[in-house]
């Protein structure tokens, strides 16, 4: 039977809020800024309790990119937050020049990514970060599953040396990982072992995969189900493990199927060990005004497309 | 330094520009000429820095950002002679491999160079975030920065602008290369600054103006802009400068923004201008 301990219920922002307090408590260089979003970026600790290292930038989001690099000269390691559309779409070129070609030290923050953002629709539900982030080189993108984890990950990126794109999200939803695990960049977690089938997922569909894996255990479908919170450097060694007993895969993400994490599966497998892959992502469309897990279902990012994925890709292995 | 010494190294400042975008018919002489005279100034009597030990993090070091960075021949050859890095070096640029890449990068480890640029309207962000860095580490030395006229036409510069004047942040001194001309043709033309005092004054900031070929003058303009930081107001120069000045056919059009001079062309441009400290 599978089987988590389930440590409460949160949003994966206010794991980020906590984790930036308790880095404005260790790290004297640590320094946030925002753009107009304190509240729901859940800034609002470290900003009273570090206020000459809090930075209200107003609603000019390359300025806030362009800043936070410039802080880095002086050995500041700056968090920027704002929504991910914000983070990534509206200050690409930003990024691109005076971070990532730079090679700052900046940490950009992004929340309410993806359609768990909601109500406020289609304008504000990146769904192509991911891809823009992974392109560019030097860039870390991490996307961590719940409160805990990404908690965990705000506090572990602050020692790791480069821009780092972190994206976490709205919803309320299960904590399934420990309060104290360690946070390992680049290393997968494998959250159950299985025969049959491997489903890599990360942010909230990692949740939904569980979900969806006990509903196939109860089909006598053996899951291994990988919790893949470092799109890049992508652990590449732990997918091909997985893949060699397992022999198919399922990836699951709330991002456009285009330059997504199943995308950088399927280069991994591509060249390595060529087998089906289904991916549970959004096909090449907006999203729209819904509640977050209305929209999941109505996007086909939902735990019943996971149990499809991972029997129709069983039976393409089988075939 | 005396006026005289630094009318030599900007001739020969000049004369290496020419030689640089020449050698690999590339490159942009017309705003790196235009600004030769105000980074000379600024790197050999203005700036306290270190040449012989760079570091990024320039702790106690005034520094400087080049934000219009397609002027780089003009940035690398005050730096090679300012003894950042050895002047022969110069000879490499925009060739494959070379540290000095067509706009400047950190990546080639450059010393003297902190950001890339090249993509317009952001280096005065990032000196606004090199600023409060210093205030936090209680580090007084100043952020200085060199814009274009046509790339005050991005929006960045306008939310830095309005940033810096309403956060009190007066340990940057901005400068914009006034030279009325872009690629297209004047900036009149393409897209008017309107009052450009008028609009740095009601974002609240300082503005001096200043001749930008006087070396005496802008001697004199930084020693007043650096007297007025501090004072919880940002500082902005309005440079009048000439596109192409110290060569006669490429003075004052901005034809020659991005155009390398022929073998001819440029024998005649290096017969104006003196061989001063010896070429590279």
């Amino acid at each position: 039977m599978i089987e988590f301990e389930i440590f409460g219920n949160k949003d994966t922002r206010s794991g980020f809020g906590e984790g930036l307090q308790e880095l404005g408590k260790k790290n004297p260089n640590v320094v946030g800024l925002c753009a107009d979003l304190t509240g729901s970026l859940k800034m609002d600790a470290f900003q009273k309790e570090n206020p000459d290292r809090f930075f209200q930038i107003g609603i000019a989001e390359a300025n806030m990119i362009g800043m936070a690099a410039g802080m880095t000269v002086g050995g500041k390691i700056p968090f920027t937050g704002t929504f991910a559309n914000f983070s990534t779409g509206r200050v690409y070129d930003q990024i691109r020049q005076s971070v990532a070609y730079s090679n700052k030290n900046v940490k950009i923050c992004a929340s309410h990514a993806g359609l768990t953002l909601g109500e406020d629709g289609a304008t504000h539900q990146i769904l192509e970060d991911i891809g823009m982030m992974k392109m560019l080189p030097n860039m870390a993108v991490i996307v961590p599953c719940d409160f805990n984890q990404t908690k965990q990950a705000t506090i572990a990126i602050a020692d790791h040396e480069g821009p780092v794109y972190l994206r976490f999200g709205r919803p309320v939803m299960p904590i399934f990982t420990k309060p104290d695990a360690e946070f390992v960049i680049g290393k997968a977690d494998v959250l159950l072992e299985g025969t049959d089938v491997t489903i890599i997922a990360c942010g909230h569909l990692v949740w939904k995969s569980i979900e969806a894996a006990k509903k196939l255990e109860a089909q006598g479908v053996s899951v291994e189900l990988i919790n893949m919170h470092t799109i890049k450097p992508l652990d590449t060694e732990a997918i091909l493990k997985s893949v060699a007993k397992t022999k198919c895969v399922v990836t699951a993400e709330e991002h456009m199927i285009a330059g997504g994490l199943g995308e950088s599966v399927a280069q991994v497998l591509t060249r390595n060990l060529l087998v089906p892959q289904e991916f549970v992502a959004v096909d090449d469309t907006f999203g729209e005004s819904g509640t977050p897990m209305e929209l999941m279902t109505k996007y086909g990012i939902d735990t019943d497309n996971v149990v499809a994925a991972a029997l129709k890709v069983i039976a393409r292995k089988n075939a | 330094m005396e006026t005289l010494e630094l009318e030599r190294i900007a001739s020969q400042v000049r004369r290496d520009i020419l030689r640089m975008v020449a050698a690999v018919n590339s490159g942009h002489p017309g705003g790196s000429l235009g600004c030769t005279d105000f980074a000379t100034v600024l790197y050999f009597e203005v700036m306290k820095h270190n040449p012989a030990s760079f570091s990024m993090d320039g702790i106690g070091e005034d520094i400087f950002y080049l934000s219009n960075g397609h002027i780089s021949p003009m940035w690398y050859s005050v730096l090679a002679r300012a003894g950042y890095f050895p002047t022969a070096e110069l000879g490499t640029f925009r060739k494959l491999g070379t540290r000095l890449q067509g706009h400047p990068s950190t990546d080639k480890k450059l010393p003297g160079i902190r950001m890339a640029s090249g993509s317009l309207g952001q280096g005065l962000s990032v000196a606004l975030g090199t600023a409060a860095s210093k205030k936090l580490n209680g580090d007084d030395r100043i952020v200085y920065t060199l814009h274009g006229d046509g790339e005050l036409q991005e929006g960045q510069i306008w939310e830095a602008a309005m940033y810096a004047a309403a956060n009190k942040v007066d340990n940057v001194i901005a400068t914009i290369d006034y030279n009325g001309r872009q690629i297209d043709g004047d900036v009149d033309q393409v897209l008017s600054l309107g009052n450009l005092r008028g609009k740095w004054e009601a974002f609240g900031w300082i503005v001096l103006e200043m001749d930008g070929h006087r070396i005496d003058e802008i001697k004199a303009t930084m020693a007043e802009a650096k007297a007025l930081s501090g004072n919880g107001k940002p500082v902005v120069i309005i440079m009048k400068t000439e596109m192409g000045q110290g060569v006669d056919f490429m003075i004052g059009s901005h034809k020659w923004h991005g155009v390398a001079p022929n073998p001819e062309q440029l024998a005649n441009a290096l017969s104006q201008l003196p061989e001063t400290l010896g070429d590279y």
